[in-house]
């Protein structure tokens, strides 16, 4: 048994996302690399959620149609995931909620004797399960102690109970790897700015980058990172570039409805020359769409932005190590080429949970620019070479700093004259030249599969590990571009060779990619699209791929 | 900027007789009376919006960041969040504040952010050539009403006292020497300070006439910590009839600033590879 897939679910308020991440645990404390895809509804109680944690021995960013075990905890979970069931699959089920063969226990009795709350219901079937999985209750219990804050006796009370009502179905074999931690899509980009120097995040609830403001609001609250939830996107975006005229590293996280209202405030940014990082989550549009879902639908709007032209960095990392190193490096890029840049996720990566190996040694530091010189001769917007003004931040000794979104002269004042509009157009293009140097040095594209393999797969973000799971097993290639602006269009030509088929795999119905692609004289040969807010699984995009002529 | 003065070589493209330049001249005033007090010229930053009122960033010679229409607020208090040594002061037109950019005026009153808020209240849109504001009386004949504005204009006081500003003034460009006292004390203040300008443009809403038979400054018996008086007072005038119309401080009173209670009590702050490593290992 190389890999395992376990399913859990009931209703929202059942804490199922944090009995699927006990599960993962439990699957890295016997050596595994785990994932988790969360799946639920835009509703706080009621509903149907689960998620779904495979563990193997491998990396793994997907997950499978069929699964090992279902743990229900209501009818509809097993009603709504017969498809997922097959002979092999064991189910665990609340006995007093749920009609079904397998594992039955009562957990409304057992809660009762123990005098435990509802919520705990989810400990009890994990109890069970990790004995009908043939995992032993040290782990359990190392990892019920490990992660549960409130009742922890109590919830291990009722796991054992669980625990004991079972019976063994199969064991899983433990491996001596160290357990590896599990981190979110939104906590790797957290960890990621933070790594690159971050002192500040600025955000308005948005799904699915809110876990993130969560989160580096916990983190600040015992640090020194300054984080702030404004009255809406607009404020939000511009507070971030007030903290960076006075030299703080600033973040932004929303989702496409938020990212519109900033769209003034991005274009700003392009203009004055204070960088600022925008974490844009994607999720099902248009308009409010479907808000915990995902899609890959704003690869455009991304790249397109706010009016006039400026130079951006857009990076769109596939997993949570790639989160992690694209954040930094994005806040140190940003920041020394004082342009705004967009990590674009989407709700898939964001809320997914993933094994997480440490990149950090890997990680370059990028040489930040030289201050300027202070005085009453400095000029913020200094025409150079490679279009960069070494900046200088208020207060600074007899040093008067203006920025400006208009056009403006040197000194930040405020012209129409043709020639120097010219010239400061000029400079900010120069300013993105540089950025692309910069950026040849960097890991920009990367590829997974058989790289000579004479059918290729291009993708990005998040499907990147569908992707790679399927090509490996169908003798693919898969090139991934990361970095979508500047795009590293000859670093994806070196890669993809000459092969006789190039597929484009993306969560939209428009190509967005291969759009992309063809701008810069790529060409797709087939494409499978997806649009329903739902990650492609392993078997259904095999499926799809050999369905391309 | 070379010069060293307060004022910059950039030309000024005002109109003759624009009040933008009795507030020029007085927020001039003020901060060179406030340097004098012995806070450094680099220490103060002027954010201003987008309209004629704006140009002001380009016209003294301070840190300035010239923002976009309606958006001068959040950016100064994060200027003001970042570094609270700053003194950070707003110039907006009332199209600006009170209509693209109308929440994060009553956010920062909320708030209690510690930065000073000049509308250049014209009554008009200025730079876009004679439309109405927040601020016209109803009947208003501007270039988008050309029958006149079918509606009342609001009271800018009543919201910045509704909305916990603690310190609610009013000048008028027709009377310098209570505008430079009003933007002086605005900016000493301690916490939010607003300060609504009835500024005459003199292309497009000229009120001059109007404000002189009616501007009135607030005498002494005025307790500038009542607040129900402040209201009272506040409500004299409504920005649509012909009654007399008080100038000065209407409120004062002191509450804890924002950043006051942002400041974190000085504690062990872990570098960041400690609290990167600490944060992975509670997720294993
Ligand atoms: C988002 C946006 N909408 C519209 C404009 C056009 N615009 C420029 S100035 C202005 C109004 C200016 O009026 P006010 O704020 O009262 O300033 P004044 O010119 O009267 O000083 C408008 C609508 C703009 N620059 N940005
Ligand atoms: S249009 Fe009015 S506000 Fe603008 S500069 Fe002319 S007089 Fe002043
Ligand atoms: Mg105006």
């Amino acid at each position: 048994m190389d890999e395992i897939s376990v399913l859990i679910g009931g209703r929202a308020g059942d804490g199922i996302n944090s009995a699927g991440l006990i599960v993962a645990h439990l699957f890295s404390q016997l050596g595994y690399q785990a994932y988790m895809y969360f799946d639920y509804p835009s509703l706080i109680k009621g509903g149907h959620n689960f998620t779904i944690i495979r563990a193997s021995r491998q990396k793994v960013g997907a997950f499978r149609a069929k699964v090992d075990f279902l743990l229900a905890l209501n009818q509809d979970c097993l009603d709504l995931h017969t498809a997922r069931i097959d002979a092999k699959t064991v189910v665990i089920c609340d006995s007093s909620r749920v009609r079904a063969e397998g594992i039955c226990i009562p957990i409304p009795d057992i809660l009762k004797e123990e005098h435990a709350p509802p919520v705990m219901g989810n400990s009890c079937i994990i109890g069970a399960f990790a004995r009908a999985a043939g995992i032993g209750w040290e782990v359990v219990e190392k990892v019920l102690t490990q992660n549960i804050r409130k009742g922890l006796d109590q919830n291990k009370k009722v796991a054992r109970r669980g625990f004991d009502m079972a019976r063994g179905y199969v064991t899983v074999p433990v491996h001596d790897s160290p357990p590896l931690p599990l981190l979110s899509g939104n906590e790797a980009i957290g960890l990621g700015l933070l790594h690159g120097g971050l002192e500040a995040y600025i955000a308005y609830p948005m799904t699915p980058t809110s876990n993130l403001l969560h989160f580096l609001a916990e983190v600040g609250e015992g640090g020194d990172l300054l984080v702030f939830h404004p009255e809406n996107e607009i404020a939000v975006i511009l507070m971030a570039l007030g903290m960076g005229y006075t030299g703080k590293k600033t973040a932004v996280g929303t989702s496409g409805g938020g990212f519109c209202l900033m769209t003034e405030g991005l274009s700003l940014s392009g203009m004055n020359e204070i960088p600022v990082v925008v974490v844009l989550g994607q999720r099902a549009g248009p308009s409010t769409g479907m808000p915990t879902y995902t899609a890959q639908s704003d690869l455009h709007f991304a790249l397109h932005a706010g009016q006039g032209e400026f130079p951006r960095l857009v990076v769109a990392p596939g997993d949570a190590e790639q989160a992690f190193f694209w954040s930094s490096l994005s806040l140190q890029l940003a920041w020394k080429f004082q342009v705004p840049a967009i990590i674009l996720c989407d709700k898939t990566l964001c809320e997914g949970y993933y094994s997480f190996s440490d990149p950090r040694e890997t990680i370059p530091t990028i040489q930040p620019q030289p201050p300027g010189i202070p005085g009453t001769s400095y000029l913020r917007y200094k025409v150079t070479d490679d279009g960069v003004t070494p900046p200088l931040y208020p207060p600074t000794k007899e040093t008067v700093i203006k920025v400006n979104g208009y056009t403006h002269d040197e000194a930040g004042i405020t012209t129409e004259k043709a020639e120097l509009a010219a010239l400061m157009v000029e400079k900010r293009v120069r300013k993105g030249m540089a950025l692309e140097r910069e950026l040849a040095l960097l890991p920009t594209v990367s590829r997974y599969g058989d790289p000579g393999a004479d059918s290729m797969i291009v993708c990005w973000g998040s499907v990147a590990g569908v992707c790679r799971e399927v090509a490996d097993s169908l003798g693919m290639g898969v090139v991934q571009p990361v970095v979508l602006a500047p795009f590293p269009k000859d670093g994806v030509k070196a890669v993809l060779g000459n092969p006789e088929r190039v597929l484009v795999v993306e969560e939209n119905a428009c190509g967005q990619m291969e759009m992309l692609l063809a701008c810069h004289g790529i060409r797709a040969s087939g494409r499978v699209h997806k649009y329903d807010g739902r990650p492609f699984t392993v078997e259904e995009l095999k499926e799809r791929i050999a369905g391309v002529p | 900027m070379t010069d060293r003065g307060l004022i910059t070589d950039a030309q000024n493209t005002w109109c003759p007789g624009c009040g933008n330049f009795v507030i020029q001249f007085a927020l001039r005033d003020a901060i060179q009376s406030v340097i004098d007090s012995g806070i450094e010229r680099e220490r103060i930053v002027l954010v201003t919006g987008i309209g004629c009122h704006a140009k002001m960033a380009d016209y003294l010679n301070v840190n300035s960041f010239y923002s976009i229409h309606g958006r001068t607020v959040p950016v100064a208090t994060a200027i003001k969040m970042a570094r609270p040594d700053l003194t950070v002061i707003c110039c907006a037109g009332d199209g600006d504040a009170y209509a693209e950019g109308l929440d994060h005026l009553v956010f920062a009153a909320k708030r209690n952010s510690d930065i000073t808020v000049i509308v250049h209240n014209n009554r008009v849109y200025g730079l876009t050539t004679g439309q109405y504001t927040p601020t016209s009386p109803l009947g208003f004949r501007g270039r988008s009403t050309p029958g006149g504005t079918r509606e009342e204009p609001f009271n800018p006081l009543e919201i910045m006292l509704s909305s916990g500003a603690t310190y609610v003034a009013r000048g008028c460009t027709r009377r310098k020497k209570n505008l430079e006292k009003v933007i002086g004390e605005g900016i000493r203040h301690r916490g939010f300070a607003f300060i609504d300008v009835l500024q005459v443009c003199a292309s497009y809403f000229n009120l001059s006439d109007v404000y002189d038979r009616h501007v009135y400054e607030l005498g002494e018996g005025h307790r500038e910590d009542n607040f129900s008086g402040a209201f009272e007072k506040a409500r004299e005038w409504d920005y649509n009839s012909e009654s007399p119309i008080s100038i000065g401080i209407f409120y004062r009173t002191l509450r804890p600033t924002l950043e006051e209670r942002m400041e974190k009590p000085p504690g062990q702050i872990m570098n960041r590879p400690a609290l990167i490593t600490k944060i992975l290992e509670s997720r294993t």
